[in-house]
């Protein structure tokens, strides 16, 4: 049983990882802000969803395991938030550096 | 070498290297973004040296406060940044502000490097006294108790730099509302989001004052989250910043600092000194003093944030 949660917690917390290095690799190779928001919100959203997953079953308590969850949910709002706030500005700019 | 020593090691690096990013920073704002990088690193660190109270401070004072107030001030410099980087200092001052910062950075290099080991501390005497107070977390009993005084006077300063801010505010607008009215779609993602967030803000804010007690936490961190909720509100145009002569802004201002006063003059009447609390109060008393503290905090830095006053009360 303790074998199977820590494939769940290793594999979980490796493929998070893999989607934060994606995540950063498009932020400096994707060519304009859009595309590098696309990329930073699969990060937050996935990498992060996965992170936390992974981290379920050493959270020792419910109470623990909530809050964590709790923790990617209010990244989720507050990025989804401010995604959408940077891509507005880049497009009322008229410019994509 | 151990992976968390590596993940030490490259976390140390990327530190530095952020810092020493920030000071070459030719563009403000690339400097102002550097520093709040490395305001969002630094916690990380104080985690791995088990310093947790440190780093939830370092995360919302540093990462979080001092970004948007610098940020805030960037944007003011926009317009003159030209006109000030084309009036570059002279050699010999560059030189002079070259060799007092190394100086300073090599002063405080030594003080660490050659402290006696082991480095003198108070921390068993603390941990021996803690049950003195009936409070678990050993930085609150020092903040609270031990060193009451410095925590008091800490307050007085934030209250200092408020006034300091407030007094950039011309004589016809003083008493009026701080910083500019925010507009923003009613309809938009960031009033949705000043909708959403805050109940849940003020939830997390006031558990983390509370939980300081026994854990992690404090009036300190508590207040930055309660005052970032109360910005969200004005920056999405849902509230206004209240004009800074209101009647019940100024006793809030004060609440932390007086009924710390207060508590530590009745600690010289019933007890043996200034701010000694009788034993059998302590954790009531302690508890006082850190809900008028946490009030008088959140107040404060969201008024810091919200500037001088710009607009008249009338308007």
């Amino acid at each position: 049983m303790n074998l199977a949660l820590d494939i769940v917690t290793i594999t979980a917390v490796s493929a998070g990882a893999f989607f934060f290095l994606a995540g950063t690799v498009g932020l400096l190779r994707f060519p304009d802000a859009l595309t590098r928001l696309h990329a930073l919100s699969k990060a937050d959203n996935l990498g992060l969803g996965l992170v936390v997953l992974g981290l379920l079953p050493l959270a020792g308590s419910l109470r623990g395991g909530l809050k964590l969850v709790c923790i990617w949910l209010l990244v989720l709002l507050a990025g989804a938030t401010v995604s959408q706030l940077i891509a507005r500005a880049a497009r009322h700019d008229g410019q994509s550096p | 070498m151990t992976i968390a020593s590596a993940l030490e090691m490259a976390l140390v690096a990327v530190v530095l290297g952020v810092a020493v990013w920030t000071i070459a920073a030719r563009e403000t704002f690339a400097a102002v973004e550097g520093f709040v990088a490395y305001g969002l690193l630094l916690p990380l660190v104080w985690v791995r040296l088990d310093a947790v109270d440190v780093a939830l401070t370092e995360g919302a004072i540093g990462g979080g406060l001092s970004g948007v107030l610098l940020l805030g001030a960037a944007a003011r410099l926009r317009p003159t940044e030209t006109l000030a980087a084309a009036e570059r200092p002279g050699e010999i001052l560059r030189l002079a502000a070259a060799v007092l910062s190394a100086t300073v950075a090599a002063a405080l290099a030594a003080g660490v490097l050659f402290l006696p080991d082991p480095a003198p501390t108070l921390a068993p005497a603390a941990a021996a006294n803690a049950a003195a107070t009936g409070l678990g977390n050993p930085v609150t009993n020092v903040l609270m108790a031990f060193r009451a005084m410095d925590t008091m006077l800490e307050k007085v300063v934030l209250l200092l730099a408020l006034v300091g801010a407030w007094s950039l505010a011309p004589d016809h607008l003083w008493g009026g509302h701080p910083g500019p009215r925010h507009q923003a779609d009613p309809r938009g993602v960031l009033a949705f989001l000043a909708r959403l967030l805050p109940p849940v803000g003020i939830v997390v804010g006031i558990y983390v004052f509370w939980v300081g007690a026994d854990h992690p936490g404090g009036a300190f961190q508590g207040g930055t989250i309660l005052a970032a909720m109360w910005l969200l509100v004005m920056m999405a145009g849902l509230t206004d910043a209240p004009p800074i002569g209101h009647r019940w802004l100024r006793p809030m201002l004060i609440a932390g600092p007086v009924v710390f006063v207060v508590v530590g003059l009745g600690g010289l009447v019933v007890g043996d000194a200034f701010l000694a609390y009788p034993v059998a109060y302590a954790k009531p008393l302690i508890l006082t003093i850190e809900v008028a503290m946490t009030l008088t905090i959140a107040v404060t830095l969201g008024l810091l944030m919200a500037g001088a006053p710009e607009r008249s009360a009338e308007r």
